[in-house]
């Protein structure tokens, strides 16, 4: 289906684009690579009466090494955050999950930036940035804030952003030699969506854990924590894993629909949480 | 109305287009390069795929305003001189296709797959293609067209 009608504004920078969204109000959207809102758009879930295209706004488009963490700008593609050496060598959980998600032609359009503005708990890269403990740099009309990845997931659709707020920078931590991760993917088809997903990064020490942290995907409105495992594998051997990630499903609120019951979608957070740790001590 | 140029299959092109023109229906419609085939209309199928700057891309989820100043390659750009590029022939002769509806976007993802990586394996063809679907050829002969295209078999 066509879209309905818009105008359309080509933003020459970030506050170009924050002007913009000024101008046009709350029924503006921003457009990166298109690869949620326009599928959306199809579909008329969603009719923003102004678009405003950031895809040639040059300056968002980077990985740079700062010391402890990566900084990553918000428009860069996913298939250049699988590829960039520095996300490879110093978070590969990130490199890995851009390159599982839609599939190659997906990922030359949609961005990093883009996918967690879009904020869908469906999505993978919403829960591998809350289990890195990444940080959201926004800029909006008064200057630029952080937000921490737990604090910008809100609820469904829902995100930290105020109307006249861009996301320009993304900083995901840089994981040592002894930190292991994996992010587990359960769908019935490739390039579905994740029926449930589990990010795991995990702090290991001597073959024991110092402590982990676990993201999941499709377990409720937004991506969740899985607290209750993160404690019981806190200062743990590996011996107790399995019995941790039956835990998984505490404070989770997943959906029946389609695609799988609420019952199977905890019992497959359980099983999926165990492997991915078990990777993540593996790697 | 928004005024665009862009750069497809060699040939400059300006137009007025709507916003919310879809950029395959662009193509087809306009420029009339029908080759380019809509299928499931939500970027999962891969008809639609073309090459944008030498990369695969679904036409369907890009609007054509977003395209303005950009180099497009469709599957009917691919032969000089009129001979096939060496994908088009591979798929010919390994028989990549039974109706040959998936088989433009097919041909522009291989070009796409290979130009990132010169020699996959067999996993990597079959993962590289994950978003092109083929309802007819159980995929067997695709991935031996790519394979003879990338110069693994004859």
């Amino acid at each position: 289906m066509y879209p309905v009608p818009f105008d359309y504004e080509v933003a020459e920078s970030v506050d170009h684009a924050i002007e913009l969204l000024g101008e046009h109000g709350e029924d503006a959207k921003l457009l990166a690579g298109g690869h949620s809102l326009i599928p959306l758009m199809r579909l008329r879930l969603a009719a923003p009466t102004v678009l405003i295209d950031l895809g040639r706004v040059e300056d968002m488009n980077y990985v740079r090494d700062e010391g402890d963490h990566l900084a990553i700008g918000a428009l860069t593609r996913h298939r250049d955050v699988h590829h960039d050496p520095l996300v490879q060598e110093h978070c590969g959980i990130l490199s890995y999950t851009a390159g599982l998600l839609g599939d190659p032609s997906v990922q030359h359009r949609g961005t990093l930036g883009g996918t967690l503005a879009h904020g869908d708990a469906s999505g993978d890269m919403p829960s591998v940035v809350s289990a890195l403990e990444g940080t959201i740099v926004v800029q909006g009309p008064d200057g630029e804030r952080t937000i921490e990845a737990l604090d910008f997931f809100q609820d469904y659709l829902m995100t930290a952003l105020e109307p006249q707020e861009v996301i320009t920078e993304i900083r995901v931590p840089k994981l040592g030699p002894n930190t292991g991760w994996a992010y587990k993917k359960f769908s019935r088809r490739s390039q579905d969506w994740a029926i449930v997903g589990v990010a795991a990064v995990v702090e290991k020490n001597n073959g024991s854990i110092d402590s982990a942290r676990i993201g999941l995907t499709s377990m409720g409105s937004t991506p969740i924590r899985a607290r209750a495992v993160e404690e019981a594998l806190s200062g743990a051997s590996a011996d107790a894993v399995a019995e941790a990630a039956n835990a998984a499903d505490e404070g989770t609120e997943p959906a029946s629909d389609g695609a799988a019951s609420a019952d199977f979608r905890r019992h497959l957070a359980r099983v999926w949480t165990r492997r991915a740790v078990e990777e993540a001590l593996a790697r | 109305m928004k005024r665009i140029h862009v750069k497809a299959n060699g040939r400059d092109f300006e137009h007025e287009v709507e916003p919310r023109t879809l950029l395959v229906h662009y193509l087809r419609e306009t420029l009339n390069l029908t080759g380019t085939m809509v299928g499931c209309n939500t970027s999962n199928c891969g008809a639609c795929t073309i090459l944008l700057d030498g990369e695969s891309v679904k036409s369907c989820t890009m609007f054509a305003v977003q395209a303005d100043g950009r180099e497009i390659t469709t599957v009917q750009g691919l032969a000089e001189n009129g001979n096939w590029h060496p994908m088009q022939t591979a798929f010919h002769e390994q028989h990549g296709l039974q109706c040959g509806y998936c088989t433009p976007g097919m041909i522009m993802a291989s070009i796409s797959l290979l130009e990132e990586n010169p020699d996959p394996s067999e996993e990597e063809i079959r993962d590289g293609l994950e978003g092109n679907y083929c309802r007819c050829t159980g995929y067997e002969n695709i991935i031996k067209a790519v394979q003879q295209a990338a110069g693994q078999t004859s």
